[in-house]
């Protein structure tokens, strides 16, 4: 598929509570792209994202970033990892009791020796990729769903990371806030030279650009290709979600007993 | 048909879970120590969590000090005054409050008011998603949250208890010697001879100081561990408060019983 390799995921097995989230998984993030992960809510994205951040150690598997695997470090190794990473929250997860400029100058002060002088233009510089440099002084909650995620983006990529992950970058936005933060993700990937992974279930904004998809369904990956060949797709999994419809391969009713059974006697009872 | 062995089943569950936390509890009291370092480094993050836990109680104790202060010399009045020995009341009252009340009392209104304070503010960040985003940036949520709050409530508890006694014997001369004409000179050089340095109000320090750990101790933990939800916070901050008071209490009673065991 691609030559340069930065993240390499192999036959990643995940379990919670003895139960499989991912069974499996081999994904391979090339370099300089935008790859998004998509699925159905609970289907194993989130914890995909996890295991590549080191954040939750897989049962089984690999998970390499450049020529280190992840899934075999200490912490102080992944802290020195995680240095080159940025992660871009499904809410943001801005600090509250911090101003916007705090925020984005948050990783800036806890890993430079920089001056403060060289703090204020970096951050300012940040907020203006962003489009807010002119809310610097504001707190978390005086910002909109859509600017908390600008300003988390702005603090995401505050060290030029080389890796950038978007956990539902799009979840809860309006339209012109979600092109807006579609179009900051490429820009910025392109800009920075940066790598981005991101999870999401928003197929059209997605399609629009991302370099490549992989579709996770209970743990496993189902589908993948170009977002050309996805809209070809004649896939069931890729057409039932491309197109959102109820039926097919994805079923919408968590499982139960027949209504006859559940109703006439013999089911669960509350 | 219900399972004869259910409740024994539960009841096991229950015990091993609390064993659990308990171990679980251990480990990240010494992960905070271990993680210390940077609470001392960046003195600001201390500081802050000073005035946040400390300075902010100020009033709350220096008021309750008072009033403590004001009934223990109404009631000791009373009961001196059957032993016709009311000059002793300076004493009675420095006396209760620098080894007992002082220290017990600052530590349960401490934990109900920076303590909860504490579970909740970690327990947001949480579920917030904050410290994920913290440990994602390659900062470690444990030194630089947590140990800070819990040296900010270790510091700041012996302060607000001797800042405690000191309303509360003024609380009790204010009864006793203004408003009920105990003898001023009496009342002050009673304490004086009556009150030791190290035995008394150094123990009190000594009570203080582990009743600050063990709050500040337990209200990191209880935000740390919380269910990331609304009735999780809510849950955790409940029990920040009532294993404080137990806490509280249980070590009163094993501290008093060695420092002040068969004598005087």
């Amino acid at each position: 598929m691609f030559n340069d390799t930065l993240v390499d995921i192999q036959n990643l097995h995940f379990n919670y509570d003895g139960r499989p989230v991912l069974e499996g998984i081999d994904m391979k993030i090339p370099r300089g792209k935008v790859v998004a992960i998509m699925g159905g809510s609970g289907c194993g994205k989130t914890t995909l994202l996890r295991c590549i951040g080191g954040q939750l150690r897989p049962t089984g598997g690999m998970v390499r970033l450049e020529d280190q695997r992840v899934s075999e470090m200490s912490l102080a190794e992944l802290y020195d990892l995680r240095r080159k990473m940025g992660m871009l929250f499904q809410f943001g997860a801005l600090f509250t009791d911090m101003t916007v400029f705090e925020n984005v100058a948050f990783p800036l002060r806890e890993h430079t020796d920089l001056s403060e002088a060289m703090i204020r233009d970096l951050v300012l510089m940040k907020l203006e990729a962003v489009g807010l440099r002119g809310a610097h002084a504001l707190m978390p909650g005086e910002l909109s769903g859509g600017m908390a995620r600008r300003v988390a983006l702005a603090r995401a990529v505050a060290l030029d990371p080389m890796l950038v992950m978007y956990d539902e970058p799009f979840a809860g936005l309006d339209p012109i806030a979600l092109g807006v933060i579609g179009q900051l993700i490429r820009k910025l990937n392109d800009a920075l030279g940066a790598t981005s992974i991101m999870v999401t279930h928003d197929v059209h904004e997605s399609l629009m650009i991302v370099d490549y998809i992989y579709f996770v369904s209970q743990g496993k990956i189902v589908a993948e290709g170009t977002p050309d060949e996805i809209r070809a797709s004649t896939d069931p999994f890729v057409h039932q979600f491309v197109h959102a419809e109820v039926e097919g391969p994805v079923h919408f009713d968590y499982p139960a007993p027949t209504v006859v059974r559940e109703f006439l006697g013999g089911g669960a009872r509350g | 048909m219900a399972d004869p062995l259910s409740p024994i089943r539960k009841l096991g569950h229950a015990v091993v879970d609390r064993i659990w936390r308990l171990g679980f509890a251990a480990r990240f009291f010494v992960a905070v120590l271990r993680y210390s370092g940077m609470s001392f480094r960046r003195l600001p993050l201390t500081l802050r969590e000073i005035y946040f836990s400390g300075v902010l109680s100020l009033l709350i104790i220096m008021v309750s000090g008072l009033f403590v202060g004001l009934v223990l010399g109404l009631q000791g009045y009373e009961t001196l005054q059957r032993y016709g020995s009311t000059e002793a009341l300076g004493v009675l009252v420095a006396l209760s409050l620098t080894r007992e009340l002082g220290p017990v009392v600052a530590a349960l209104l401490f934990a109900s008011r920076a303590g909860s304070s504490v579970t909740a503010e970690i327990g947001l960040m949480k579920a917030t998603e904050q410290l994920k985003a913290m440990d994602i940036m390659a900062v470690n949520p444990i030194a630089r949250v947590v140990a800070p709050r819990f040296w900010g409530g270790v510091i700041s508890m012996p302060l607000l208890a001797a800042l405690f006694s000191a309303m509360g014997v003024l609380g009790g001369w204010l009864i006793g010697v203004v408003f009920i004409g105990v003898d001023d000179g009496a009342f002050w050089s009673q304490m004086q001879s009556g009150v030791d340095f190290r035995y008394d109000i150094w123990n009190g320090v000594i009570k203080s100081f582990v009743f600050g750990v063990a709050v500040s101790v337990i209200a990191v933990f209880e935000g740390y561990d919380s269910v990331p939800t609304a009735e999780g916070v809510s849950r955790a901050i409940t029990r920040t408060v009532v294993t404080s008071a137990l806490a509280i209490l249980a070590l009163d009673f094993v501290l008093t019983s060695f420092m002040f065991r068969g004598t005087s």
